[in-house]
């Protein structure tokens, strides 16, 4: 019964992968893909249920382990997976893609998420390095799945920061190792989180020291940390909606989650202050680059890439923070984020194919009139994004807000909401430039290829709207996981 | 072997292995980098078997001889295929700084290495972590080459030498992460190889060149 509750989400999607790659991108493979991120999203739910009443579940030789921490990232994965399936068929049915292109996209956007799970339920750390590179491979191809020149640059500049910096990280990871193994833990036992977490305190500080910050580092820049981002705004925009769903809702807090376990260790052998230290440098300049980028921006797929950022940023001064309540509103803000963003994205692909491919704000006027469906559900993830009530963002932003004020970091918190601040003005005003106003005269002419948007189109959109403003005002079906993942990470 | 050789032997292999990274830095013709590079995935191979018969360890000679298929082997040819049938006058990369100034930072960035390796070697002082100044150069040799060199195949030679140095930073520390990590980490490296040879080869027909002065769209 273990094993399966861990294998299933690693292997639902590799079933529906391969039978894309047998028979193509059809309807009924397709819907199959749907039904693999309903199996994980069943099984996280078990899982959650599960590790809440009898504690961390072990399998497959150790190599897979379970916690409330990651059942909880697995459900927000889950989620957001049978979203992005769910709209992938409206997605390429209004673009003019070959039978051979799909048949790809199919395949590696299942391998992505399989990827994901590996990476939520390794019991180790170099388990979860591998899960993670694996993430960079198999969306490099989706990044440049619409074989533009740009489409070309945003991927070869994706694979080329994100492999690097994911070798800083491993660099960190064999120095972890190696401390581990002085400390006396053997094989592979001395990468494994929960051994780690528990013999913290033998690690040597000075190796500790280096080895935590090159994770950081690297792991980070996964996530869209500074100084490693250069490639998020690029890959986002570039790769189809669904893909970036995915890869701006939940793989940036895929390589977050790294972070969080490693603070448990770090806080343990080299005491609070250092990591503290560094993660409020990277939130503070990764909000700073977000702010200042949105202002300028005018194309609105990479709006939503640095908005991302932003997001990332605030989750990063949560977990500097440390305290329980940060991190249970950190974790709330991993889900609010997810399914508001992906909604977003999902809804910035439809407005792509109404637009004739133009991604800039300027094309853009008066959607609200024009495709009100549209523009009212992508309307909505803004004001979520933007952290409006219900959303979940709202609750989980107040609540980093004041776990920071309490824990007194009062300047770090006014400085990153200050900044978060000015993001706000920058995406309220694009946003509202694109769905108010009246409409240019020829955007008749340009809608006339893409399909009409629909309610069977919408029905995804509406769906990630109704679960994030329901997370928003309630989180009681989840309350027991969230504290108990909170209780892992947090301080007291 | 007894201890003289063993250090001995140890030196040699880490100084070739600092050597070839050096020496891709004073190189722009790609395909001599790619040469280098295999040279100095002898060094690694040099290393990785002299702890091995040092510690009587099978295992490790094993590896070693996978580490030499994919590193002397696989990997260079991969990256000479992806140079194609390029034009000779196109096998040559540009850096952003020149060939002197580049050794003058590799000289600086040794110097660092020595200095942040200090607590790895205070841990547990021996004739193998001696060694670790010398991966971990190379390791910020490779990422200056990264950041540098201008030409899409010279960017995947700055990251395999970034790689080679991690993989033997983890031999000389640890003598290798356990053996399920060292293949999914194999196996990642190489993907990643043949990804980039397959962009490479879009970038080509796209661009008409490797070089990526070109890319240019993408920015704020």
């Amino acid at each position: 019964m273990e094993t399966l509750l861990l294998i299933a989400p690693v292997a639902a999607p590799l079933a529906a992968a391969a039978a894309c790659g047998a028979a193509g991108w059809r309807r009924i493979t397709a819907a199959l893909g749907v039904v693999a991120a309903l199996l994980m999203l069943a099984d996280a739910t078990a899982l959650a249920l599960r590790v809440t009443r009898s504690g961390p579940v072990v399998a497959a030789g150790g190599l897979l382990r379970a916690d409330a921490l990651s059942a909880w990232m697995l459900l927000v994965v889950a989620t957001v997976a049978t979203l992005a399936c769910w709209a992938s068929p409206g997605y390429l049915a209004a673009g003019s893609d070959t039978g051979h292109r799909t048949r790809w996209y199919g395949v590696l956007l299942h391998l992505f998420i399989s990827a994901m799970a590996v990476a939520i339920l390794a019991s180790n750390l170099g388990l979860f390095w591998v899960a993670i590179e694996a993430t960079t491979i198999v969306t490099a191809f989706l990044v440049g799945h619409h074989r533009t020149p740009t489409a070309l640059e945003a991927a070869w500049k994706y694979v080329v920061i994100c492999s690097s910096a994911i070798a800083i990280a491993f660099l960190g990871t064999v120095l972890l190792y190696y401390t581990a193994r002085h400390a006396g833990l053997e094989g592979s036992r001395a990468l494994d989180w929960a051994t780690l977490s528990a013999s913290a305190h033998l690690l040597d500080p000075g190796v500790t020291r280096i080895a935590v910050g090159l994770a950081v580092i690297g792991f980070g820049a996964k996530a869209g940390l500074v100084p490693l981002h250069a490639w998020l705004p690029d890959a986002h925009s570039q790769a189809p909606a669904p893909v970036s769903a995915l890869m701006s809702g939940v793989l940036l807090s895929v390589a977050f989650y790294a972070v969080l376990r490693i603070k448990i260790i770090a806080d343990v052998a080299l005491g609070p202050a250092f990591l503290r230290t560094l993660l409020l440098v990277l939130a503070i300049s990764t909000l700073s680059v977000a702010a200042v980028l949105l202002i300028g921006q005018r194309d609105y797929k990479r709006m939503l890439a640095y908005s991302s950022m932003e997001h990332i940023g605030l989750m990063t001064v949560g977990a500097a923070t440390g305290s329980r309540l940060a991190i249970a509103a950190v974790l709330l803000h991993i889900a609010g984020h997810g399914l508001a963003k992906t909604v977003a994205f999902l809804g910035s692909g439809h407005i792509l194919h109404h637009h004739g491919n133009s991604s800039d704000v300027a094309a853009v006027r008066g959607l609200a009139t024009r495709i009100p469906l549209l523009g009212g559900a992508f309307g909505l993830a803004m004001l979520a994004l933007l952290g409006f009530p219900p959303a979940a963002v709202f609750a989980s932003e107040l609540g980093i807000a004041r776990a920071g004020s309490a824990a007194g970091f009062g300047w770090a918190i006014a400085g990153a909401f200050g900044l978060a601040l000015l993001a706000f003005v920058a995406l309220a005003v694009r946003t509202g430039a694109m769905l108010l106003g009246t409409a240019p005269a020829d955007a008749g002419g340009a809608a006339v290829h893409a399909p009409r948007f629909g309610f069977a189109a919408a029905a995804p959109l509406i769906t990630g709207l109704a679960l994030v403003s329901a997370l928003g005002v309630t989180t009681w079906p989840v309350q027991r996981l969230l504290t108990a993942a909170a209780a892992i990470v947090g301080a007291r | 072997m007894n201890d003289t050789t063993y250090v001995q032997a140890l030196n040699v292999a880490g100084g070739l292995f600092l050597l070839a990274a050096v020496g891709m830095l004073s190189r722009r013709q790609i395909t001599s980098m790619i040469r280098l590079f295999a040279v100095q995935g002898v060094a690694l191979v040099a290393l990785v078997a002299v702890l091995g018969v040092h510690q009587h360890s099978l295992e490790l000679m094993g590896v070693a001889a996978g580490l030499g298929v994919l590193r002397v082997g696989v990997l260079p040819h991969l990256t000479r295929r992806a140079l194609g049938a390029a034009p000779a006058e196109r096998r040559e990369t540009s850096s952003a700084v020149n060939i002197a100034g580049s050794l003058l930072a590799s000289a600086a960035l040794v110097l660092l290495a020595y200095a942040v390796t200090r607590p790895l070697i205070a841990l547990t002082p021996s004739a193998a972590t001696a060694v670790l100044p010398v991966t971990v150069s190379v390791v910020l040799i490779g990422l200056f080459a990264l950041a540098t060199r201008h030409n899409a195949l010279s960017q995947v030679v700055g990251f395999l030498l970034l790689d080679n140095g991690i993989t033997a930073t983890a031999f000389l520390a640890t003598s290798g992460v356990p053996i399920i990590v060292e293949l999914g980490v194999s196996f990642d490296v190489l993907l990643v190889v043949v990804v980039l040879q397959v962009l490479t080869v879009r970038l080509r027909s796209t661009f008409g060149t490797t070089n990526l002065d070109g890319l240019r769209e993408l920015r704020d």
